[in-house]
């Protein structure tokens, strides 16, 4: 009983500095850093966007259009007179709620099918991982592409049941629900790979065999030991896979198949300043730099997590 | 080797059928057409004739298998929206130009993104190794449709250098925006596995020998690590298809250029399914073929693998 009671805090001290030591390694650099606190004003900005915007998104003022930046308007106004800057605002909403699905996706999805993939073997494995290579095989704008337009079709057409249900919960969020079915599809491929991988190694090791001897079940053996000791890869892909996922839907959104209008998409912003960029460039610039410095943002944290985490990838 | 190649080349006939079917009935079970796009709704009889015309009140397997049989010959079937056209008709015509435009970008992507990579592994953790890391993540992370428009905001709007749309072929100065807009996502890549490559490279032992015969450090990094560096830099080409592939959906449609990735976004918007299902198939094909090509080439050109 004494040995359990003093091999608890034992064991926990080296879980504990290793993200004190991440922290110390994630600080130290600098693009990580200032991406980092990009990151949480972005957060804190969609979050009170309502509070911060100083027009509401669709307010439109028709004596008011194209106008370029100034005291009233600080990123000025678009074609129907309604604010840039609110539209960004209340449009980071949707591209930080593309993110947080994301990682949902990573979590719920990809990371349970990597770890029963991997520990468990045989069948479920092959299936599971060739589904992956397939998938993966094919660009994934391509994949969301074809699937979101049989999406969108059949959801425009009146439907019954749970078809009907999905159908009302899309038209309700603006099109979102279409874009999150179809990063479904992909946002998980690369996590569960990346996860299978590692437990392939893990359970040979001797603390798997330990708790296997003891006769922990294959649930606890996956979530109590093999979970946290693949957790420092799995943040690093997430954060990666951010980026990408914002980009899908702002893309999907420019080609008119993502979020509908009025609903102040980056893509969609982005779109309708490509309309108006020869005369009115401002329109453009403003949500393209905004997306861009958010995506290069997300990367760079990836990087500096991914060099705090696990100093063995690092290459210098 | 050869039973290798055999084998690879067999291997790629099951997943192209698995690719096809899934996509033949995801696209087949895609209600509608552009004819729904109308503000009057078509009378039910003309509907009809269209489905007979388009062999849709077929049984699902004879539609598949006709349509599989026609597609090894090369008869995609006809197109939705451009009446008098067949989708081979459209892909022979759009193809093409996407080709050009794909290769320039990826001559582009060599030119740029190697010795970008091999410069910051060379200089590294100096301010050149950060200025091209800075220019990597954002040719990693900016998307193509917001390359393509700062570019032509920058230098055809606020600077009256280029053109700011259109195509006439690659001996035209229209030809340069879409190009370096296309190819910066690929040099990006080639430049951070270059850079990773090399400085892995340039840690091994032989190097130390190289240095230590007194070869100076250009001819040591020239002659002698960037050739094993390259050799892993091979494996990007895919990524870098796919890249290039994407990109052209918007890139092709902001500037104007009639290729097949703007064709395939028109199929798209505008419900003409069996022109979406032969682009499709088209790129699926030229994926998994690239693919057969960088794994062959890897082995041909690197003596420690092993084909089995």
């Amino acid at each position: 009983m004494t040995a359990t009671a003093t091999a608890a805090p034992a064991a926990m001290r080296p879980s504990a500095s290793l993200w004190r030591d991440a922290w110390r390694r994630m600080v130290a650099n600098r693009p990580a850093v200032v991406s980092l606190a990009f990151v949480v004003a972005l957060v804190a900005a969609a979050l009170l966007a309502n509070f911060l915007a100083p027009y509401p998104f669709d307010q439109q003022d028709l004596d008011q259009t194209d106008l370029g930046p100034s005291a009233a308007h600080w990123f000025g106004t678009d074609q129907l007179g309604r604010d840039m800057l609110s539209r960004l605002l209340y449009g980071s909403r949707i591209s930080l709620a593309v993110a947080l699905v994301d990682v949902l996706i990573v979590l719920l999805i990809g990371v349970p099918l990597g770890l029963v993939a991997g520990y468990l073997g045989g069948r479920i494995d092959t299936v599971v991982m060739r589904t992956v290579d397939i998938l993966l095989a094919f660009p994934n704008l391509l994949l969301v592409i074809v699937v979101i337009t049989y999406l969108r079709a059949v959801l425009d057409l009146p439907q019954s049941g749970a078809l009907a249900l999905v159908g009302e919960l899309d038209k309700a969020t603006g099109g979102l629900l279409g874009v999150f079915i179809a990063l479904g599809l992909v946002s998980w491929l690369t996590v569960a790979r990346l996860v299978r991988g590692q437990v392939l190694s893990l359970k040979e090791t001797q603390f798997v065999e330990a708790a296997r001897m003891v006769g922990a079940s294959s649930a606890r053996i996956m979530g109590r030991h093999l979970l946290p000791n693949t957790l420092a890869p799995i943040i690093v892909a997430a954060t990666f896979g951010i980026p990408g996922a914002i980009a899908t839907e702002a893309g999907l959104s420019f080609l008119g198949l993502g979020v509908r209008p009025p609903f102040p998409s980056w893509g969609i912003l982005i779109a309708e300043g490509v309309r108006s960029m020869r005369a009115f460039p401002h329109e453009l610039i403003v949500p393209a730099a905004a997306l861009a410095v958010t995506l290069i943002c997300f990367n760079f944290l990836g990087d500096g997590l991914r060099d705090a985490l696990d100093p063995r990838l690092k290459v210098d | 080797m050869t039973t290798y190649i055999l084998r690879r080349v067999l291997l790629m006939i099951p997943t192209l059928l698995v690719v096809f079917t899934l996509t033949f009935l995801i696209v087949h079970a895609t209600p509608g057409g552009p004819w729904d796009e109308s503000e009057k709704p078509l009378p039910e009889a003309v509907k009809a004739n269209l489905s007979r015309q388009y062999h849709l009140d077929d049984p699902l397997y004879k539609q598949y298998v006709d349509y599989l049989v026609n597609a090894l010959q090369g008869d995609f079937g006809p197109s939705y929206r451009f009446v008098e056209r067949s989708v081979s008709d459209i892909v022979g015509a759009t193809f093409p130009v996407s080709a050009q435009l794909g290769v320039l970008a990826m001559l582009f992507a060599l030119v740029v993104g190697i010795p970008m990579g091999a410069l910051a592994a060379v200089k590294r953790n100096t301010w050149i190794d950060f200025v091209a890391s800075l220019i990597t993540v954002t040719g990693i992370a900016s998307p193509p449709f917001v390359r393509i428009s700062l570019l032509i905001v920058i230098f055809s709007l606020a600077l009256p250098w280029l053109p700011s749309g259109g195509w006439e072929g690659i001996w035209d100065s229209r030809v340069i925006l879409p190009t370096i807009a296309l190819g910066m996502g690929p040099a990006a890549l080639l430049a951070r596995y270059t850079r990773s490559s090399l400085l892995e490279t340039l840690a091994q032992d032989y190097m130390r020998t190289a240095r230590a015969k007194g070869l100076s450090e250009r001819v040591a990094v020239t002659r002698h690590a960037m050739k094993n560096a390259l050799i892993p830099v091979v494996t990007v080409a895919g990524v870098t298809l796919a890249n290039v592939i994407t990109g052209a959906f918007f890139i092709e449609r902001i500037y104007g250029v009639p290729g097949i990735g703007r064709m395939f976004v028109d199929s798209v918007t505008g419900r003409d399914y069996p022109l979406l299902l032969g682009i499709v198939l088209l790129f699926a094909l030229l994926i998994s073929v690239t693919n057969l090509l960088v794994d062959i080439s890897y082995a041909l050109i690197d003596p420690r693998i092993r084909y089995r």
